[in-house]
């Protein structure tokens, strides 16, 4: 008996089957974690059908089917265990208060599935359920019934999305550069001496110039958003309940129980496409993510054009100039030492140098006139970028060192040999041969990034931007502002949201989404990686 | 004492200069001492080669001629190298004009990860040509000087890395050639190398030492009898035995070198 044993264990087959054990471990909880949240997350796409149930008591509830789980004994402690309960999403918030509620099992008298029952997604109180009663112009009457309604509806929800894009447009960009011309000669005005009036003057003028301009377009907004709001429909909802609402507060009509599958599938892909390109809304628990991925994605390019530059100057100096020896070596350990040290630590620093230190003395040097409203010394994705690349640097500096020892002496020598300097060396045959590892440590760093969150909510990230750190105005690229970013979205949607259950599948998304950006932006890099790899492949000997 | 005429190992009415001259050489590493006391003249247009057992020092002795032992921390030097009546190790030496000057071949053929063409460029690049027509010009001398381009003169833009073991070992000589150096160091060129291939590059040996000096190490007896006018025996960091190689392969001075030259020792 022991002696085959201890022949098995000799074997060493234990060793391979505990290492195949450990490897099928890692990816089932890697891939059952990435489906998971692909489920979730892509499901929320899918528009579901609208269900009619009526209760035991003659109420009706209308909604879209959302789950169902078995009621816990906590909740109701006389129940026979077994028992289930219903979630539905039945909107109208504005109506009930809440967007979901939990029917039992045993209160179910009858579902349906009215094909007659329009899903109308609004830009204020979330989705609503009902059927149309009246649509009105003004005062007066329009369309009577629920199918003349629905026919009349959509014309009109075209023109005011269209209306709505004006209004929008108006606002953002137009007002925004009046406001920034008067905000600009109203600065320059504090900046000069009282001596010269003539000039102050001159600028005085230019700002009640641009008021009159912001007048004329708020004239403009005025008509605008009459128009906008000159249609209004009475909805009716399960219970016979009425609700007027305007037209424009509506941005989509659908009757998904007559919808085919086709059509579904098409839906689905607006959806996806409405979420990755438009803002949120309603507190972040609907609308888009379109800024937070373009937080996301701007502030990794820039802590990456940070970072490696950095990172590779004092890879370069440890490894090629300084002397090695104990010095060099503490460096070396602290520095991977760095990596270790928790994120929070380095937003703390960056909050305390990059932002009141460097931010607060280039405020007093470059921008005295706004004072003392902060424009650097505040947070910013200039400095979270700086507070990651911080995070990040000692990935870069250890994998370019590696990719520097890679690279053979032979090729060092047979440039010295041919009468370079070691600059040269360096610049034309080391470092493009140490390429590769250093996009290696490039990519580790944005993965650490991408999904940094900690740090981050002290230099700069905020639950809702008011604009883009990129647009249109001068400079273009604002570097002060405030951004959103995908990590901080899933803990705010998730955690600080009012309205839990609507924002879950808004959670899986984003999350969904973060894996997807960091994914490409690592795909990216390795594709590059790879080229460069066959471009420097080591010599045939 | 320098450029004092010697007689050819060939000829003896042909009189020829001494292009460097090694005095009284000492070489550390650190505290280890590598080479004892070399004393040796190199003829200028001829091959001049270096034999004994690895670890000997002949190497070393090699990377002395460039000063690429300089770059080992803790390397010494002690004596004279002259080159041309130039003190190698002069501190007023610009080390890399000297390098220029002194071109050199090593082991593994070590091409860079560019194109062919670029390597034969490389050098010359660095030093200050930036003319097309010119650089075209100086790649195909190189390579024509290296017997390398017929076989390439096609895919010059190829990369180096597609040429095989000879032909890349004949691309580092055409990247030496191509800053037009006095003198051409070869630390045993073919030692990874198929007897085709070394055939070929020791003929180059024979069309080289027209226009420069060639000093080779080698651990290939034959080879060293074969190409080289001038041989070196060095045994433990130090010359047992200098002198013409027709003269040392016959009839040696040293016992040692007849042992190790026939085989019995090394």
């Amino acid at each position: 008996m022991r002696a085959p044993f201890k022949k098995f264990l000799a074997s060493g087959n234990v060793f391979i089957w505990g290492c195949a054990a450990g490897v099928s471990i890692s990816l089932l909880m890697v891939f059952g974690l990435l489906l998971l949240i692909m489920i979730n997350g892509l499901g929320y796409f899918w528009t579901s059908n609208i269900i009619e149930i009526t209760l035991k008591d003659g109420q009706r509830v209308m909604g879209q089917l959302a789950g169902r789980e078995v009621i816990p004994r906590s909740v109701t402690p006389d129940r026979p265990e077994g028992k289930g309960r219903l979630r539905v999403k039945i909107g109208n918030r504005d109506i009930y208060g809440l967007d979901f509620k939990w029917v039992n099992d045993d209160q179910v008298v009858s579902q349906t599935y009215p094909t007659d029952v329009a899903l109308l997604e609004r830009r204020e109180w979330g989705n609503m359920y009902a059927r149309i009663k009246t649509i009105y112009k003004g005062e007066t009457v329009l369309v009577e019934g629920n199918d003349g309604g629905w026919i009349a509806l959509a014309p009109l929800i075209d023109a005011a999305n269209e209306l709505h894009q004006q209004i929008d447009r108006i606002e953002k960009i137009e007002i925004g550069s009046i406001n920034a011309d008067i905000e600009k000669a109203r600065l320059k005005i504090r900046t000069l001496d009282t001596k010269e009036s003539g000039h102050i003057d001159n600028l005085n003028a230019q700002i009640a110039s641009a008021e009159s301009r912001y007048q004329e377009k708020t004239v403009e907004l005025d008509a605008l958003r009459a128009q906008f709001n000159e249609y209004s429909v009475v909805m009716l909802d399960a219970n016979g309940r009425e609700k007027q609402i305007p037209v424009g507060q509506i941005i989509r009509a659908l009757r998904p129980n007559e919808m085919g599958l086709f059509h579904k599938s098409w839906i689905y892909l607006t959806n996806v496409w409405s979420v990755l390109s438009t803002e949120p809304r309603e507190a972040n628990t609907e609308g888009g993510i379109f800024p937070a991925i373009f937080g996301t994605v701007m502030m990794v390019i820039v802590m990456s054009l940070v970072v490696v530059p950095f990172g590779v100057l004092a890879a370069l100096y440890l490894r090629e100039y300084a002397r090695q020896g104990t010095m060099v070596r503490l460096v070396r350990i602290a520095v991977n030492n760095l990596a270790g040290v928790p994120s929070i630590v380095f937003g703390v620093f960056g909050l305390g140098f990059f932002i009141y230190a460097v931010g607060g003395t280039l405020d007093t040097l470059f921008f005295p006139e706004r004072l003392p409203a902060p424009t650097f010394g505040t947070g910013g994705i200039l400095w979270a970028s700086f507070t990651l690349a911080l995070l990040t640097v000692p990935v870069v500096i250890v994998s370019t060192e590696e990719g520097l020892a890679a690279v053979p002496r032979e090729f060092r020598e047979g440039s010295l040999a041919l009468g370079a300097t070691k600059l040269e060396t360096m610049l034309k045959v080391v470092i493009p041969s140490a390429l590769p590892g250093i996009l290696t440590g490039l990519i580790l760093a944005m993965a650490r990034a991408a999904g940094e969150v900690a740090p981050l909510m002290l230099t700069g990230v905020v639950k809702l931007a008011p604009s883009l750190p990129v647009d249109s105005s001068w400079p273009f690229f604002h570097f002060d502002r405030k951004f959103m970013h995908l990590g901080f979205h899933i803990y705010d949607v998730g955690f600080q949201s009012p309205n839990v259950e609507a924002a879950k599948p808004m959670v899986y998304i984003t999350t969904l989404v973060l894996i997807t950006v960091v994914i490409l932006l690592n795909f990216t890099a390795i594709v590059l990686r790879n080229h460069l790899r066959k471009k420097y492949a080591g010599s045939v000997l | 004492m320098q450029n004092a005429p010697r007689q050819s190992p060939e000829d003896d009415s042909k009189v020829h200069t001494v292009k460097l001259t090694l005095n009284q050489v000492n070489f550390f590493y650190g505290d280890r001492q590598a080479l004892f006391n070399i004393d040796i003249e190199i003829v200028k247009n001829q091959v001049t080669s270096f034999i004994g057992p690895s670890g000997c020092g002949k190497s070393t002795l090699l990377r002395c001629l460039n000063r690429l032992n300089d770059l080992i921390e803790g390397a010494r030097l002690e004596g004279r190298m002259m080159l041309d009546g130039m003190d190698i190790y002069s501190p007023d030496v610009d080390i890399t004009d000297l390098r220029k000057r002194v071109g050199m071949v090593f082991q593994k053929s070590n091409p860079f990860p560019k194109s062919i063409y670029e390597n034969v460029a490389y050098g010359p690049r660095l030093h200050g040509i930036k003319n097309r027509g010119q650089l075209d010009q100086i790649v195909e001398e190189g390579l024509k000087g290296a017997g390398l381009w017929e076989e390439v003169k096609d895919r010059l833009q190829a990369s180096a890395f597609g040429l095989s073991g000879g032909q890349q070992q004949r691309l580092c000589i055409a990247r030496a050639l191509a800053v037009k150096p006095d003198v051409l160091l070869m630390d045993e060129p073919c030692s990874a190398l198929d007897p085709v291939a070394t055939a070929k590059i020791e003929e180059l040996l024979f069309s080289l030492k027209q226009d420069l000096t060639v000093v080779i190490v080698t651990h290939n007896m034959q080879q060293a009898a074969r190409v080289s006018d001038w041989t070196a025996f060095m045994y433990l960091g130090e010359i047992v035995e200098f002198g013409l190689t027709k003269q040392i392969f016959t009839t040696p001075a040293k016992k040692q070198t007849d042992d190790y030259i026939t085989g019995r020792f090394g």
